[in-house]
């Protein structure tokens, strides 16, 4: 089944040079999976992300042949309706939770709102519903964390805060914009722990937003790797490591590795040809490898 | 080339002082790349801050090339001989100085002549060449403004670099321009590195020698083939090493 | 203007100090052109630096020859905007009133944020006890209302027109200490700065060269706020009579003037106000239209 159709999304924005296109062309479904989208900077994978929550500002200009959820057209919708799919039928995570979560609002209370806003229902409802979220992110003493204020939790709880907070209403959608960039190793792991159990347990789609092309091909099931703007290759994300895409190739290469030491990096040779092209589409078994 | 020896560095007062590094010691010779990992908030930052005498909190001993170096003052031989470059090449170059500006200013003073030739000279040994010299940070990528940043640490000709997560804040693919532009700078004018990472893999093909900290102390310096190979002493550096390889689905 | 040009003003890549120079400056007058209202208030003021320098072929008639028998003239085709209590014309003595105004406001602007420039970013960097004396000093001047604290020094130094004007200057200097102070914090642990100091600059030279051009900006766009309220403080000397004395035609004087006759007479009070109203409101236009260009982070989305 498929949750989110994309067809031909391009977002442009106008400047003094002209108009700047920074997401050229984009189509994709999301399924109940795990769906990385990998790409450098300015490659328009945020702007992809932002786009499909209606989160573009003007003078952005969002266009697409298709943008559905659950065949629903959410292109371009008012932004009061968009206020109502956005959070309860889709959520986003951002990269760094200290400019995600209000510093003068205790955690808990900020849970409660954002679940109240879509649910409604009484305020210990809401409570009940906050402590379960965040026993679902794994943290282990709910009732001192709805008592802090955002500064003072560390990183890796402020993004579990955020993805409690993201999941309280339930969404079909979640988005992740870098959710693990700012956070250390051993926390990314945990984070990434209950991201991967939401998607089984609750059946959500997950769209993966990250530069971090190895971590990707663990944590995904599926890729699509952007670059200026336009999607050059999906793949399995357990193939990505038999990319065909020169692109793909050149980042993969690039990457220092700990088990296979060199004297120089490859550099990755960009071409103008990449800008255009056809996209390489891995046949692959199912739509969706990583299963509905 | 520079020594550390039982280094304590605090920020704050009683009560409220946070000791951010406990007795660090290690030694760094001539012509070596030495890492320095940890998580954030291990301190390892703040070694590099305190070597290039921009924290003042500190004791111990600091000495480069042999010269014990004070917390208060550092003298012109110093600033020839140990430079920085930071981990955010957007923080790290001012917002109105043009390259040119940036580099005919440490230049001067650094008491260079011949300003004119020696820009020109510092931008093609950083590959951007001289048609970037008049632009300013905005009009730069931010593997470029790194480049800058390298050609400003590089223009007084010291011999000792310290590297602040240098190309965290980049993407893979001009991380790899910036880890090869070190490597041929360090081969070409003999420099010695300590680089700090929280990137396995960035030192492990950076660096000889590494030193792994942990909530302000070195737990272990070890060589690089012992990361490579996963031979560590410590369980902590274990888990490190086994958490960088990447995510496994619990 | 020709598309080359402009090109060459908006390259990536200048070639030439001078490009680089010109080119930034372009981009902020297209960022500037592209705010109507700042442009209004733009041409509003070169209109009247041009009123004032041309004020003697401008101005229909001397400000100063009295009329008796024609005073208190409506507005008429002879006197456009009607005379005063001595007949003078009011037209005239606006047109003449205008190089005072920009006297007043161009004293202003040079000296009071000079002062607090330099107290605020000394205090800001040095930190320790100079910043709490520095800091102290401009808390007991913030503590008296400005116009009295004006009102005292004019008192002290005699009323004449310089004198208010000085008394302004060091009356307003204040509240640029404080944001000079404050944005001098949020750099001076910038990377940039420990960048210059690794190469061995000096205090004074990180202070001047590095920290000193991006405080400038934000202080351009508040001096352009806050010019309208030092209009109105010198209109409020004038109107005191401890700013300009008679029979010199500053505006806030004009106002006061006209007051006895207010009711039966509106148009001389009226007009040198509905004047004193423009200019503030240009002013405050251009400030807005300069945070646009000058001060990124505090311009509307």
């Amino acid at each position: 089944m498929t949750l989110l159709s994309v067809r031909n999304l391009r977002v442009t924005f106008p400047t003094r040079q002209g108009t700047f296109e920074a997401v050229r062309g984009v189509s994709f479904d999301l399924g109940r999976e795990r769906l990385g989208v990998v790409g450098e900077s300015g490659s328009g994978k945020s702007m992809t992300g932002r786009a499909i929550l209606g989160l573009v500002r003007p003078p952005g200009r969002v266009t697409a042949d298709r943008m559905e959820l659950d065949g629903q057209s959410i292109l371009n919708l008012p932004e009061r309706r968009m206020r109502r799919i956005r959070g309860r039928r889709i959520s986003m995570v951002m990269q760094d939770p200290k400019f995600s979560l209000n510093p003068v609002m205790t955690v808990g209370d900020q849970i409660m709102e954002a679940y109240r806003l879509h649910a409604g229902g009484a305020k210990h409802a809401a409570r009940d519903k906050a402590l379960e979220m965040l026993r679902a992110v794994q943290i282990r003493d709910p009732e001192r964390v709805m008592a802090a204020y955002p500064h003072e939790v560390s990183g890796g709880m402020g993004q579990r805060i955020m993805i409690a907070m993201m999941l309280a209403p339930d969404p079909e959608i979640l988005i992740a914009d870098e959710p693990t960039s700012a956070l250390d190793v051993s926390v990314r792991t945990e984070v990434l722990n209950i991201m991967d159990r939401l998607v089984r347990d609750r059946g959500m789609g997950l769209i993966f937003i990250s530069h971090d092309l190895n971590l990707v091909a663990q944590f995904c099931d599926r890729v699509l790797i952007m670059y200026a703007g336009r999607i050059v290759e999906t793949l399995a994300a357990k193939d990505l490591h038999q990319a065909r895409h020169p692109y793909t190739q050149g980042l993969l290469n690039s990457l220092p590795r700990l088990d296979a030491p060199q004297d120089r990096l490859p550099v990755l040779q960009r071409q103008d040809a990449w800008r255009e092209g056809d996209t390489i589409t891995q046949s692959l078994d199912t739509e969706f490898p990583g299963g509905l | 080339m520079l020594t550390v020896e039982n280094l304590n560095v605090w920020f704050g007062h009683p009560p409220d002082r946070v000791d951010a590094v406990q007795d660090a010691s290690f030694t760094v010779p001539q012509g070596e790349s030495f890492g320095l990992v940890g998580e954030s908030g291990s301190g390892k930052s703040t070694i590099l801050r305190a070597i290039a005498g921009l924290i003042d909190t500190w004791s111990g001993t600091i000495a480069v090339a042999g010269k014990p170096q004070s917390a208060r003052k550092r003298d012109r031989a110093f600033f020839k001989t140990v430079q920085m470059v930071f981990q955010d090449p957007y923080a790290s170059l001012h917002p109105r100085h043009s390259v040119d500006a940036v580099l005919s200013e440490t230049l001067r003073l650094q008491g260079m002549d011949d300003i004119d030739r020696r820009i020109a000279r510092l931008l093609d040994d950083v590959g951007l060449g001289r048609g970037f010299c008049f632009r300013y940070p905005h009009q730069l990528s931010g593997g470029q403004r790194q480049r800058v940043a390298i050609a400003r640490a590089l223009a007084a000709e010291p011999r000792l670099l310290l590297l602040d997560e240098p190309t965290s804040a980049l993407d893979v693919s001009v991380q790899a321009e910036i880890l090869n532009l070190l490597a041929d700078l360090r081969a070409e004018h003999g420099l010695t590195y300590v680089m700090v990472s929280h990137d396995l893999a960035v030192v492990g093909h950076m660096c000889d020698r590494l030193a792994v900290m942990q909530a302000g102390r070195i737990v272990e310096v070890m060589g690089v083939t012992a990361l490579r190979q996963g031979t560590a002493q410590q369980e902590y550096t274990r888990q490190l090493i086994a958490a960088s390889r990447g995510y496994a689905r619990a | 203007m020709n598309q080359t040009r402009r090109d060459w003003l908006l390259s990536d890549a200048p070639q030439t100090r001078a490009q680089a120079r010109w080119g930034s400056l372009y981009q902020g007058w297209l960022t500037f052109r592209g705010n109507t209202l700042a442009m209004l208030g733009l041409i509003v003021l070169v209109l009247l630096i041009g009123m004032a320098i041309f004020a003697p072929w401008l101005a229909p008639q001397s400000p100063f020859t009295q009329d008796l028998a024609g005073r208190l003239q409506p507005p008429s085709a002879e006197h456009w905007l009607g005379t005063d209590a001595l007949g003078r014309d009011i037209l005239s003595r606006l047109i003449h009133g205008s190089r005072i105004t920009l006297f007043i406001v161009g004293t202003v602007a040079l000296i009071a944020p000079v002062i607090g420039l330099f107290i605020g970013t000394v205090a800001g960097f040095a930190g320790g006890w100079v910043d709490q004396v520095l800091m102290r000093i401009t808390d007991i001047f913030l503590a008296f209302p400005k116009l009295i604290l004006a009102l005292a020094f004019v008192a002290a130094l005699g009323a004449s027109i310089t004198n208010a004007v000085l008394a302004l200057a060091l009356t307003a200097w204040p509240p640029y200490a404080r944001l000079a102070r404050a944005e001098t914090l949020t750099i001076r642990h910038a990377d940039f700065i420990a960048a210059a100091r690794l190469q061995g600059a000096g205090p004074l030279r990180l202070l001047v060269k590095h920290i000193w051009p991006l405080c400038v900006s934000s202080l351009i766009v508040r001096v352009a706020l806050d010019m309208a309220g030092i209009i109105l403080s010198a209109a409020g000397l004038g109107f005191l009579g401890l700013g300009a004395q008679p029979p010199m035609p500053e505006w806030g004087a004009m106002i006061s003037d006209g007051r006895t006759y207010i009711l039966d007479f509106w148009w001389v009070a009226a007009m040198p106000g509905i004047a004193i109203f423009i200019v503030s409101m240009a002013f405050n236009l251009l400030g807005d239209g300069l945070r646009d260009v000058l001060d990124p982070k505090g311009a509307k989305e």
